[in-house]
């Protein structure tokens, strides 16, 4: 058995304990500080992310103004295209993306749209589409000109 | 003695359930109140996509007005939140399709008037598919990928450090780096206009009504009647992800 060396209390061990323990409280402590600078306040509110990520993706701005817009102030297209073959295209699937336009601003005016190409872009025959869907071979069906010489693109039947 | 342990067991209990119950709605003030679009809640809806392949015309509209919508470059190869794909199957030799995809079929497709003998064809549009089971959210280490309590599953990029496992995780391909930020991308499912009561791009520019945006929460959406009248089927069911985008017609040959 080794002996107490004279002159040393009970206790006289117990400032490394301290020591090690002020450390370790102080290491504790950084880290929660280090955490809270960099965790942002919102992560974990309904999951593993940050809660505001939500409300970011939802606030970006939109680029289409959705039909409902377009029907806002278009009566004649609206009445022309009713029964028609194209009644249910929404507006800008050939006009453009117009968010711009129907929130007021007079100067974004639907881009200039021809008559020729943007009709091919659907109606060309090609493999892959599905059996009845209108299609046309260009060289059989109109050489060239605008498909507008026959067709109204709001209601595109002839007769 | 007895009741004194008892008094302090129950000391501690209440203690323990308290400091969990402060902590929980210390969590809810810290987090305040997201600005989502108003009157939308997020948890009163379940999004998803149906795509018919027997409309499909392969036009590129949803491609061209994904990309106008979202600010997706152009001008960089692989950046597509959607895409569509052309598929040429022999029909004696099923397991080997051709396929392309020309830019996404952004320029469309080019024609090809003579598919060939027994060779059938069709286009199949692709984006996220919004799965239950994210394999791409379950491997994000900084909670930068996420499903919403709407099911959509979207990527915080002021979080994201472009580590790219969610890229190579995604059974589905819809993952890519967005060559300007150098972090993750993908389909939204056009959240910002989703919350504010539109349509998806893709589905407001898609001539036919291939793509549809479905509400599986909401019990007037026409999904239940199409999805109960039609055999639907989603890509890669194998892979348990809970995939929302539903395919009528969709071939086996589809990858």
């Amino acid at each position: 058995m080794i002996g107490k060396p004279a002159g040393e209390s009970r206790f006289g061990h117990a400032r490394h304990v301290v020591r090690v323990a002020v450390l370790f409280a102080s290491g504790f402590v950084t880290f929660l500080l280090v955490r809270q600078a960099l965790v942002p306040a919102d992560f974990g509110a309904y999951g593993f992310y940050r809660g505001g990520a939500l409300g970011d993706a939802a606030s970006l701005p939109i680029t289409f103004a959705g039909q409902a817009a377009c029907v806002d102030c278009h009566d004649a297209v609206v009445q022309a295209r009713h029964g028609s073959k194209h009644e249910r295209v929404r507006c800008e699937a050939c006009h453009g993306a117009l968010a711009q336009h129907a929130s007021g601003d007079v100067a974004a005016k639907p881009k200039t749209l021809n008559p020729r190409t943007l009709c091919l872009t659907c109606h060309v025959k090609s493999s892959g589409k599905p059996e009845g869907f209108p299609q046309i071979v260009p060289a059989d069906h109109a050489e060239e000109g605008p498909c507008t010489a026959c067709h109204q693109p709001h209601a595109p039947r002839i007769g | 003695m007895d009741q004194d342990r008892r008094d302090f067991l129950l000391n501690a209990g209440k203690l323990i359930v308290l400091t969990g119950a402060a902590s929980l709605a210390w969590d809810s003030v810290l987090a305040g109140t997201p600005e989502t679009a108003p009157n939308y809640r997020a948890t009163d809806h379940w999004w998803g996509m149906i795509i018919d392949i027997d409309e499909c015309i392969g036009c590129g509209n949803c491609v061209r007005a994904c990309k106008a919508e979202n600010h997706v470059p152009t001008d960089e190869p692989g950046c597509y939140r959607t895409w569509v794909e052309r598929y040429q199957v022999p029909v004696d030799d099923l397991d080997r399709p051709r396929v392309d995809s020309p830019n996404g079929g952004y320029d469309g497709f080019p024609v090809i008037d003579q598919p060939g003998e027994g060779i059938k064809s069709f286009f199949v549009p692709k984006l996220c598919n919004h799965c239950v089971h994210s394999p791409c959210v379950q491997v994000c280490p900084v909670g930068a990928t996420f499903d919403g309590p709407d099911g959509v599953v979207l990527i915080d990029k002021s979080r994201c450090v472009g580590c790219r496992y969610c890229v190579q995780a995604c059974p589905y391909g819809c993952r890519f780096i967005d060559p300007r930020t150098k972090t993750a991308d993908k389909c939204t499912l056009c959240y910002h206009r989703i919350t504010k009561g539109l349509t998806t791009a893709c589905c407001e520019a898609c001539p036919t009504g291939a793509r549809q945006l479905v509400d599986l929460k909401n019990p007037k959406d026409p999904v239940h009647e199409f999805l109960r009248t039609h055999k639907v089927h989603v890509l890669k069911p194998h892979m348990a992800t809970g995939a929302k985008v539903y395919y009528n017609a969709l071939d086996g040959a589809v990858r």
